[in-house]
This record gives structure tokens, sequence and C-alpha cells, in this order.
């Protein structure tokens, strides 16, 4: 359908806000979550973990803990698959170390025992003789010289000669000539930021329940963004073929992109295998801080070049990801991401990947974006208070919109960047006076949105209602999106239609729930499989009234003839068909499979106010509005609640979270009193404006939001901070005590 | 160690049980008693995902031994609806989308609860502290704020 017209859709059920259907059960805590769910006989596990940052491993002596009463397996890497290579290994490698501990809280060995008590217990007696090896946490110090190199073996060949050996990859992507623009700029202004690591710090910690039978099939049960990708990381590394094991998703306690690789899952399998039971899994939250996540830490230079009118005549960046042990920092994000909002003739950007004695990084949340963009809108926002611009003036003279070439490569079809820039000027926000040691700030942000494998099936009842198969966890709402692009196709109510996650055994591959896809992507084949379910239900209609297939039209709910020649008859109910099914041809079901391509990438402008207390350096967010396009929003409070979870997200990276590692390379921050997220009392209300530009690519205009609405705060609240505070901030976390020392010396140090 | 045994009341009915001295009591209530409602998010009674009331008032149980129950009263997430009859906490939680992924819901709904049995009418700021000590990092808690103040208004309404 062309983009004009579907400008005009008229919806029935799409955009009202209808109660979840899973609502019932997690206010009651009927929810079954990954650590809610029991099996006779079941064992529990633990894990051994590094208490270095890097050392050899000489000898693992496990048998006083195989003495203990209750123990029933213990594994080490020799239980698990040899031979992988590419990502494979690198997760088993983080999951269970071999003959290096790579990171404190490494995993080196796991029990399985009666209770958690004596799996604990067991842990403890486990002797592990280490040689320490030097080691190095942090960005700068990674690529200095000193350093010792973590794996040179993983530096991929585009690495030019003379990097340092930590950097493992490099990415580079733009246009036009740099130094041409430079010529032309009537301002340059280039600075450094740094950003620390931070872990999505979703609740609930990483569960499973796993169950290996001797016949060599397995059973999985756990919390996951992605089941399939379990499914297939697991039997890799355990050396089963994939279809063997059958993995089941929980309910899923938030994830925000670490939960679609695997820790724990496979230790589980491997533990069940070898005791002959099935084994649960739990981590504990120092766990998690200590050997799952975390997002990056970076080091970013950023250089604009603008003419006094605020046209922007160049940008370079290099921005340096640090990714753990593993060669797994997303560099090329940054690089990719933090111009895209612009239109700019001459671009150079490059992404490194850095290597330290860190937990591998996973995804987070557009990964590599927030940071990237910290220093990217940060430049962009002090230019414009040197030349008097207003900075949303300034961002809409260079605002990319459609048919512009992005620094990245792609040529935007339609976007909706500028709407999100007018709405965000528009705002009352906007104007609301300020007052002492407060601060506005304004940043955007990109990003590319994705579509991935998708497999939906629905069946219909006979009594007309409606069972709908997907294969992407829920994590946020999406069942009730499905149902309600399910019901408007179909023409029948909303609670008319169940939706479920499926397992990996009774649905085809689907990707993971990430890259702001679901709602896209398996929305689209949602449309599409209900859509083959009409054609057949028209088909049958045809059947009844002995006319052409072609000659019905399926509208509201109804079959109805259509077209000049179709004849007069009543219209037929779904409700009429499907009862009438097994008797006209048999069951009625659609179903689709595809990998659609045609994702809308997401913008977003963010406004916030902060205030800064001069005495103590502390930053209040005292209010912040969210403007983002959503193509078009099918439940708009859950688009809503993304937009503010991320807002909200993003505001915690800027102000508290940070990894504070100690000169022994240990995590010092291990609980949530220490790692400090943001709590009620430390926010206002985020007020949200939904932009619809609809996407071209869905047939209901759907553009992804779980993403996007993180990428522009990390800088809002620095531009806002940087106001009120008049010191420009280059380093993440704004905690009170860096902020105050950047007042007293007029800029930030360390 | 030897194991103790404890008498108590969960959700208005007699609950023994035994345990481990080491134990917590949201162990107990998970593990022993299958009430895996109230969750673990992190063991040191600094998420509230694990709130329950003992004898009425607010703690996270994660940080209280199962064998302390003994003779107390416990309130979890299971005995908040009447039966089949959800608190009005409980729907407005869901009429706002006051949730996304879930798992503090229990904690939230608990802990909300409590304060508007003390305070039917609190402020904005007094809600946004009462619950500083439940984390949720999906909502950015707005709806879940606006869910409190619309279940305190049709209480007062009620009353």
């Amino acid at each position: 359908m062309a983009f004009d017209q579907q400008k005009d859709q008229q919806f029935k059920y799409i955009g009202t806000r209808p109660k979840r259907q899973d609502g019932i059960d997690k206010v009651t805590g009927q929810a079954k979550y990954g650590a809610d769910t029991y099996q006779a006989g079941m064992l529990h596990g633990s894990i051994v973990r590094s208490p270095h940052a890097h050392a050899r491993i000489l000898k693992i002596d496990t048998s006083e803990a195989e003495a203990l009463d209750g123990v029933k397996a213990i594994v080490t890497r020799a239980d698990f698959a040899t031979g992988l290579t590419g990502e494979n290994w690198n997760i088993l490698e983080n999951i269970m170390a071999d003959k290096r501990a790579l990171y404190d809280g490494h995993a080196l060995a796991a029990i399985a025992a009666t209770s958690p008590l004596i799996a604990r217990d067991a842990a403890k007696l486990v002797k592990v003789e280490y040689e320490p090896l030097p080691h190095v946490t942090d960005i700068v110090d990674a690529i200095s010289g000193g350093a010792p190199i973590i794996r040179e073996s993983s530096i991929e060949a585009n690495v030019p000669e003379g990097y340092h050996k930590n950097i493992c990859r490099r990415f580079e992507c733009g246009k036009g000539d740099v130094e041409v623009g430079f010529g032309e700029a009537d301002l340059i202004v280039e600075r450094d930021f740094f950003t620390e690591a931070t872990h999505q710090g979703y609740i609930e910690p990483h569960a499973c329940l796993a169950h290996m039978t001797p016949d060599g099939k397995g059973e999985l049960w756990c919390t996951t963004q992605g089941h399939y990708n379990v499914q297939r990381i697991c039997a890799a590394l355990l050396g089963i073929e994939t279809s063997q094991l059958k993995v089941t998703a929980s309910e899923i306690g938030g994830g925000f992109g670490a939960k679609t690789t695997v820790f724990i899952d496979p230790v589980a399998c491997a533990l069940s295998r070898k005791a002959n039971r099935p084994v649960k899994m739990v981590m504990n939250r120092s766990e998690v801080l200590r050997a799952t996540g975390p997002a990056s830490s970076s080091w970013s230079t950023v250089k604009v070049g603008m003419k006094k009118d605020g046209t922007i005549t160049a940008a370079q960046g290099t921005y340096r990801l640090q990714g753990g042990a593993f060669p797994s920092a997303p560099s090329e994000s940054p690089a990719q991401v933090t111009f895209a909002p612009y239109d700019i003739e001459h671009a150079e950007m490059v992404g490194l990947s850095v290597l330290t004695n860190r937990p591998k990084q996973a995804a987070y949340r557009a990964p590599g974006a927030p940071m990237g963009v910290f220093a990217s809108e940060q430049v962009l926002d002090e230019m414009a208070h040197e030349l008097g611009i207003d900075p949303i003036d300034l961002r809409l003279k260079n605002a990319a919109k459609e048919g512009t070439k992005g620094v990245h490569g792609p040529t935007y079809k339609r976007i909706g960047l500028i709407e999100t820039l007018e709405a965000a000027k528009a705002h009352p926000h906007y104007s609301i006076p300020l007052k002492e040691n407060q601060g506005r700030g304004v940043a955007c942000g990109f990003w590319f949105n994705f579509g991935g494998s998708t497999s939906v099936s629905m069946a219909l009842s006979e009594d007309g209602s409606v069972a709908l198969s997907i294969g992407t966890p829920d994590i946020g709402g999406s069942r009730a999106s499905m149902a309600l692009m399910a019901a408007e196709v179909l023409g029948i109510p909303y609670e008319d239609i169940r939706v479920t996650i499926a397992d990996t055994a009774s649905l085809g591959y689907n990707d993971n729930t990430h890259g702001s896809r679901v709602t896209y992507a398996v929305g689209l084949a949602t449309i599409e499989a209900c859509k083959s379910a009409t054609q057949e239900l028209c088909k049958r209609a045809a059947g009844e009234w002995g006319i052409d297939p072609e000659a019905v039209e399926w509208e509201d709910g109804y079959a109805r003839p259509s077209g000049p020649n179709a004849g007069s008859f009543e219209p037929l109910s779904l409700k009429q068909l499907a009862a009438k099914m097994t008797q006209t041809g048999g069951p009625i079901n659609g179903h689709f499979e595809a990998s659609p391509q045609t994702a809308g990438p997401g913008f977003a402008t963010h406004l916030v106010d902060v205030e800064v207390d001069p005495e103590t350096g502390k930053s209040t967010v005292i209010r912040y509005t969210v403007v983002m396009d959503a193509g078009k929003a099918i439940h708009p409070d859950y688009v809503e609640g993304q937009m503010q979870g991320g807002a909200v997200q993003g505001i915690g990276w800027a102000l508290n979270e940070e990894y504070v590692y100690g000169e022994d390379g240990r995590l010092q921050n291990t609980v949530f009193l220490d790692y400090r997220v943001p709590v009620a009392s430390d926010l206002p209300m985020i007020d949200c404006v939904i932009i619809e530009v609809p996407n071209p690519g869905h047939p209901f205009g759907v553009r992804g939001v779980g993403e996007t609405s993180i990428v522009p705060p990390l800088a809002a609240v620095a531009n806002a901070v940087s106001a009120a505070s008049g010191v420009r901030q280059t380093r993440l976390p704004m905690s009170p005590p860096r902020v105050l020392k950047s007042m007293k010396e007029g800029k930030v140090v360390g | 160690m030897s194991k103790q045994v404890v008498s108590t009341k969960v959700n208005g009915d007699p609950v023994d049980f035994i345990c481990d001295p080491r134990e917590s009591l949201l162990d107990v209530l998970r593990d022993r008693l299958g009430l895996t409602g109230s969750k673990e998010g992190c063991g040191t009674g600094d998420c509230g995902a694990c709130s329950i009331t003992l004898d009425g008032r607010l703690v996270c149980s994660c940080l209280v031994l199962g064998v302390e129950a003994e003779g107390k009263e416990i309130g979890t997430i299971e005995g908040v609806a009447d039966g089949a009859d959800l608190h009005i906490l409980q729907e407005k939680i869901i009429d706002h989308a006051g949730l996304q992924c879930g798992v503090c819901t229990p904690g939230i709904i608990v802990a909300a609860k409590n304060l508007l049995e003390k305070n039917d009418n609190p402020t904005e700021t007094e809600i946004r502290y009462w619950l500083a000590g439940n984390l949720c990092r999906c909502t950015g808690y707005d709806k879940i704020i606006r869910a409190v103040q619309d279940a305190a208004a049709e209480l007062r309404k009620a009353a």
C-alpha cells in the first residue's frame, strides 16, 4: 500500500488502550518467571567464580566439594563441546573459563546439589590454584603503553599496524572529505568525552530449569529475550542437535538486551546431563553485576565544523568502546548513529573495540549509541550556545529528512525527525522560565530499528475465537499489541484473541525480542498470518454462495460479496464461517514466515530541565519531555512506557550509575545499594509526545520504539547540567562530587 | 544445621513449615510454600520485589529469616485480591499500564497497599518516597505513580 493511502487509514482497534491480557497474572503474583518453576527431584546449581581480574588457572580441585553429602554433579570446561569457533566459542569462554580467568567473577566450575544451601556450601569447597597475571580495566589505560595484552588472537585483519594490541576491531564510515568541510567552517569545536559502564539492571536475575535425559534430549525453561537463540547456543555448547533441546521462555522480568545471550543456561544443561536430574539455576544480584551485561564504557573524540548560520560543514568522530575480555563492543554503532539525524556533506566516523579485564559486554538498548551521542549532541549544544542559535533551531537547520543520505550510508525514506523537533519547540515545557541553578538540555537521537527472522501462526476455533502463536518473549506488553493488530485485520474483538509465546518445538524460528523489532516485524507477520486466514474465510464464503473467491472481500469481521458481478448475499461473519469450517474444507489457520527488511528508522527529541545544587553538586531532574516518532502507536500506553523507561534508564546512566573497579581489578559495587539505579523519589513525571509519521514499510505504519528512547537522554541531561553548572560536562556519571569539583575548577577533571 | 518448625499465618490461613535457620522468609515462601509471587531481585533489601507484610508492617522478606516468622501474620501478593475480585490497586496498575515486565509489580502493589491503608490521600511526593524502596527498571515510575494516585482517589470515593 502506498504511503499516501496509508496515512488516512481509519482504525477500529489500533491506537486504543485495552487492558493487557497477562495483566491479572502479573498483579496477583501468578505469572511464572524464570525462577518460579520447580520439578520433582530437582537439584540446585551454584557457580564458582574467579576473585582475580586476570589469572592463569593452574588447577581446579573438586574432591572436597564432591564429598559433601547432597552434591550430585560438578562441571568444568571439560564438560562442554570442543572445537567451537566464532561467537559460540566466545560465549563458552565467557560462561566457563578454560585456561585463564579473564575478569573478576568469571565462572570456573559449577555444582548441582540437593538444596541451594548445599550447592553454595560446596562451591566454597572447590579449591582453585591461580597464577595472577597483570590486568587492566580502564579503557584509556587499556590502549596506553604498558597495558597487558588481553587476547592478541582476536585482533581483526582491518586493524592497522601500529594500533595498540588491545584494539581488536576497527569500523569506518562517512562521506565527502572532512578536510574540505572543516575548511568551510567558521567555528570548529573538538572535545573528548568519557562514559562508564552501566548495567541493564533488569530486576529479575537470570534463572532457568534444565532437564536433560539419557536419550540425548532435553528441555529447558528460562528467562530470555529469545528462546530460539538459547536453543541454538546451548545445543552448540553441549554438542547436541538443536532440535533435541526444547526451550520454553518463561515470563521475563526485564532484559534490555542482556537477555539476548546466555550465561547459566548451558551450565544448567551440562549439570543436568551429568547428574541425570533436573537442575535449577538462579543468579544472585552480585553474580548478575559481576558476570552478565554490562554495556561498554567509552572514550569518544568528536570534532564539528559549523558556519555562523549553524550549518554543519563537517563532522568527525572516533568512538572507542570497551567490551571486556571479548571482541564484542558495539563500536560500529556510535560511528553510524551519532550524526545520523543530520544532513552533513562531509563526515568521517571511526569505531574501535577495546579489550579489558571486564565481563563480556552485552547488548543494552540501542547498543553503543547513547555514549556516542553523549559526545556528539554536546558538541552541537556547545556550538549553538557559542553562535547564539537556539539549540532546536540549530538541529532543525541541519535535520535529515526524506531523501537525505545519512552519514552511515542509507538514504532515508519518510522519517519523522523534523516533526519531533517542531513538537518539542512548540511544547509548553520549552518555554517555562528557568530559575536560578537550573538548566535546560535538548538532544536528538536516532536508532536503525530492525526486522529479523519471524514466524507467526494463528489458529481459528469453531466458536470464532483465535489463538495466535508468536515466538518472541513479551518484555513490555507486546502480546497486547499483537492482539490489537490481529483484531484489526480479522475484525473481531481484542478479547477474542489469545496470544501465546510458543516454545521452540511448537513454532518456527524467531529472532530475539531485540532491535526494537517485535511490534514492527512480529506485528507485520501477525497481520499477514491473519490475512492468509481471511483469504481462506473468503474462499469458504464463496463456496457457500457458489461464486468466485475473487468476488469476496473481508471487511470488519465479515465476508462480503464485492464487485459488480458478485451477486447479492447476506454477509457471513467470522463466527458463522468458523462454526462450519470442519464441514467446508477443514481447519482454518494462518501463518507467515519472513525476515522483513523494511523497519523504519526511529528519531526522538528529548527536553530536560535540571537543577544543580551549588553546595553539593547534586543534579535533580525537575522536568522531562520525550518526543518520539512511533510511526503508528498500536497500544499508546506501552509506547509511552518505552519512551519513559528509556528516558529514565538514561537519567540513571547520566547521573548515578557506573561500574567501579578497584586497583585490584575487582568490581566494588556489586549490590543495588552501591550500583544505584533511579528510584521513584529521584524523578518527576515523564511527559510524552507520540509523533506518528508512518513507516512506509509496515502495513499500519509501525516503527520500533524500544531503543531510540535511550539514545538522547545522556546528552540531554548533560546539556542541562552543563547549562546549570556553567561547566561543560564531559564525563559520566555526573555524580555530585564530580559536578561540584567541576564547578570549583571551571572544567571537568577525572 | 538442624531444621526448625515454624507456625505462622499466611494470608489469613494457618501455615506451619520447617526450614533451615539460614533460609530467608522469602526462600521459605517461594521454595517451601510455593508462593512465588514475591520475587528475589537482589537479596539485600534494596529492590523491594520481595515486599510482604509481617504483622501488618511492610518488610523485605529477603531480610527476614524464616524462623523469625514464628507466631506472625504474613501478608503476600497472593493475598491482596479477594478471591476473583482484584484490589483497586491491582485494577489501576493494569488500567494505567503501570507495568511492563511485571516482575516488580507484586512488591509495588504490596508496598502501595500498605501506604494507602495508612494514608488514603498521599501527595505525589509521598507516594514517590514510600515507593523509593521498590525498584522498577522498565516504566520510569510515571504510570505506577498515576495508578496509585487513581487508586487512592477511588478508595476515598468508596470511604
